[in-house]
């Protein structure tokens, strides 16, 4: 049996999945809520976005749980033992693209080594040569010749798979959205073809089999190729690349989350007690506003590196370690980044307080919790939901700022920042080694892209100042 | 105007105390000098006297708060906390790690930080507003949107790769400028071409769209409506009435940076080996040199703070319907 195991950032991320899909599910029966949304996907931006999104999501979600496989067990013991190697639902479906891990650096589509080594040959003479891959492109009797007809065939294939994949997708939906309209099957996959219908389904399908498309090429070449080369030791850059999303995410959402109740109590508290209370949460956030983000955090995460170099017991493996640093690093992250949040809770509770609904509430005796759970909070929910939006792709980017500054996430995990910090040498290098740099950047621009794209939608959905113009 | 003056900065005072408690606590209380010690010399087999050792030559062999060893008003002033924290009230940040001024190094390293950090504000400024301008001249037309788009695009690229591309095609590939390195002098000025492009290249996205929305609110305005009626080029009311109103909020958004300038660009400064203070940051960071962050931590709030006094005094002199309460 596998043992799973539960990190600390895993149960965050399970917890926040939850916390969404119950939201979803209550907003689905209140009109007021689902309104701004239906808004959104009307937008061919956002609905693309949010595909391209979900996709990120989705990869990130199968990274996250994680398991150790048992150790063969030769007989001498009941207990089972586990390997240390702790991996996750992703790690197995990417399987050879983990595990095919070349002696140094190749480049892209590669099927020889990217430098040259002194071969020993039968009759004892010696010559230095690229050395063919130990994976990639093994299945290649002569590379020279074979190898583009290979790739050809391989990415027409993709693109057959594609195009069956979406045309059934596009029924699937045609199918639903007839049985709720209550239409044709037949006229509704016409309009969304012509680009009639109501939501921007063409916009979504197309960008569904944009995705599915990279998906199929994914599957048919990365187990025979390295799509984007290997690194310094050999190992996959595409994988790396896929890995580094869950970092990513992480960054972005449980920063949000971890500082979210903090925020929402102190800034609610502070404009709606006055006195005293609003003085204290003030100057807090005044304090703690004015040490400057990136010194806070370098000075955090130095303390808690010395923690850790003190305290190796309380560790079982190293993922363990850095998985707490990555969870620290978005609580420091947090700690900088609340006091905005709360600024503006502030704000819009001192008005709040004024306005006649609450003065009633106030009036009839209700007690000042139940005013603000039941009176404030949800009239300043927009307010967080655009703060949560928005936030999200600013913490990517400085994911991969803060781990070249050498205070982000540990050295040894997946993410572009450090994909980053270690592609700096590699340009310095002579012929020059670009993969690594172009893999992270494309996977960290697609996701802050798509991310700031969403947000902005949402932003003018929920934000009634924008709405009424 | 003086007593406002006198009362922000009084004001200030207890935040600073604030920051000051704030660091030492995360230096001193979370972890204990013997840590510090152990970790700077290594974990395997070190020996309590090594620690000592290392204590006594970094002066963290106090207590931390209160001295019973000693008599009088030197019970509180011989400890840490009063060598370490209460003198960076003074400017007296103490000796790094390898024995050299802190104050004296700062002081040196501020130059080159000021001249990329000047040179880049000023550059991005004069850029991002006439980009939002042109957005702004342009509104609903489809220039505006993909000059939207556009930024949107710009803000999605991290700032590491405007950097390592920079660095790459203007330094590496065109050779027209060196990768890397300072002068001191006048041959400094071929070392800093390419961080101040790329600084400010860095911005634009972020700034022409933030801009942008100061431009179309002041534009929706009853004024700007007047000014078109009476018939006004557009271009006039572009400049004299929208440009004139719209500096308001980006004139003290920047304000509040300009103190903050001192303390260099910590990205820029290490990629293009800039001898300013964010490379001292980040040097300090990697060496682990406690005393050099701390002393840049307390350094960064009082510009900081600074920032906050410049920007309220700026308000009530550009807005005259400001009052000084």
């Amino acid at each position: 049996m596998i043992k799973p195991v539960i990190l600390w950032t895993d149960a965050l991320i399970l917890l926040l999945l939850a916390v969404v899909i119950g939201f979803a599910f209550y907003a689905k029966s209140k009109p007021h809520l689902r309104s701004p949304w239906r808004h959104i996907f009307t937008s061919k931006l956002a609905s693309a976005s949010a595909v391209v999104l979900l996709m990120y999501i989705l990869i990130g979600l199968l990274d996250s749980l994680h398991f150790r496989l048992p150790l063969e067990n030769n007989g001498n013991s009941a207990e089972e033992h586990y390997a240390v190697e702790v991996l996750s639902v992703l790690d197995i479906i990417l399987g050879p693209v983990r595990t095919q891990v070349e002696k140094t650096y190749s480049a892209p589509f590669a099927t020889h080594l990217f430098t040259r080594e002194t071969i020993q040959h039968a009759d004892g003479s010696q010559s230095r040569e690229f050395p063919r891959l130990k994976y990639g492109g093994v299945h290649l009797a002569d590379p020279a010749n074979e190898q583009t007809r290979d790739i050809r065939d391989r990415v027409l294939i993709s693109l057959l798979q594609t195009l069956l994949a979406t045309t059934a997708l596009l029924f699937l939906i045609s199918s639903m959205l007839a049985r709720r309209q209550n239409r044709p099957v037949r006229v509704i996959a016409g309009d969304i073809l012509a680009a009639r219908s109501i939501a921007p389904w063409h916009v979504t399908l197309t960008t569904i089999g944009l995705v599915l498309l990279l998906l199929f090429l994914a599957i048919n070449l990365a187990g025979a190729y390295h799509v984007f080369g290997t690194d310094k030791v050999g190992q996959d850059v595409f994988f790396q690349s896929l890995k580094s999303i869950r970092t990513g995410l992480v960054i972005g959402t449980l920063t949000t989350l971890v500082m979210l109740p903090f925020a929402i109590l102190l800034g609610i508290m502070a404009g709606y007690l006055r006195g005293w209370v609003d003085d204290v949460i003030q100057y807090s956030y005044t304090t703690l506003n004015s040490i400057p983000g990136v010194l806070l955090i370098a000075a955090a995460i130095l303390m808690l590196q010395v923690y850790i170099a003190n305290h190796p017991q309380d560790f079982e493996t190293s993922l363990e370690r850095a998985d707490i640093r990555l969870l620290f690093l978005c609580i420091i992250l947090g700690i900088t980044s609340w006091t905005g949040l709360c600024r503006l809770l502030r704000g819009e509770a001192l008005k709040l307080r004024e306005v006649e609904y609450i003065q009633a509430a106030v009036a009839f005796g209700v007690s000042r919790a139940k005013v603000i759970t039941r009176h404030i909070l949800p009239n300043v929910m927009h307010i967080v939901l655009i703060t949560i939006v928005l936030d999200f792709s600013g913490l990517v980017l400085a994911e991969a700022v803060l781990s070249y500054i050498g205070i982000g996430v540990d050295p040894t995990m997946n993410s572009w920042g450090n994909m980053i910090n270690r592609a700096r040498l590699e340009m310095a290098r002579e012929p020059m080694v670009w993969w690594s740099l172009m893999s992270a950047f494309i996977f960290m621009f697609v996701l802050v892209l798509a991310a700031n794209l969403f947000s902005d939608s949402v932003r003018d959905a929920f934000d009634p100042r924008l709405r009424q113009r | 105007m003086f007593a406002y003056i006198v009362r922000r900065v009084a004001y200030a005072l207890p935040i600073l105390i604030g920051v000051n408690m704030l660091t030492f606590v995360l230096f001193f209380v979370v972890n204990s000098p013997d840590d510090m010690a152990r970790m700077h010399l290594g974990m395997k087999r070190v020996t309590p006297e090594a620690v000592e050792k290392w204590k006594a030559e970094h002066g963290y062999n106090k207590p931390v708060l209160y001295n019973r060893t000693v008599s009088g008003l030197d019970q509180l002033t011989d400890t840490i906390f009063f060598d370490k924290s209460i003198k960076l009230f003074a400017f007296d940040f103490g000796y790094a790690d390898d024995g050299r001024d802190i104050s004296h190094d700062i002081q040196q390293r501020m130059w080159p930080s000021l001249a990329i950090a000047i040179p880049v504000l000023m550059i991005g400024l004069l850029v991002n507003i006439t980009f939002a301008m042109l957005m702004a001249f342009f509104r609903g037309t489809y220039l505006d949107v993909s000059g939207v788009v556009l930024c949107v695009m710009l803000m999605s690229i991290s700032a590491l790769f405007y950097i390592i591309g920079g660095q790459f095609l203007l330094g590496k590939l065109f050779r027209l400028v060196p990768i890397s390195g300072y002068e001191t002098g006048i041959d400094a000025i071929k070392f800093l071409v390419l961080p101040v492009i790329i600084g400010a290249a860095s911005g634009i996205g972020s700034g022409s769209r933030w801009y942008r929305t100061f431009f179309l609110e002041e534009s929706g305005k009853d004024f700007v409506r007047t000014a078109r009626a009476k018939g006004l080029q557009e271009s006039i009311v572009l400049f004299r009435h929208i440009l004139r109103n719209a500096l308001v909020p980006i004139v003290t958004g920047i304000v509040v940076v300009l103190p903050l300038l001192f303390m260099g660009s910590l990205l820029l400064e290490s990629f293009f080996a800039i001898p300013g203070l964010g490379s001292y940051t980040i040097d300090a960071i990697n060496t682990q040199d406690f005393a050099i962050v701390r002393a840049m931590v307390f350094l960064g709030s009082v510009l900081y703070i600074i920032g906050l006094i410049l920007t309220d005094i700026t308000y009530t002199v550009v807005d005259p319907r400001v009052r000084l309460t």
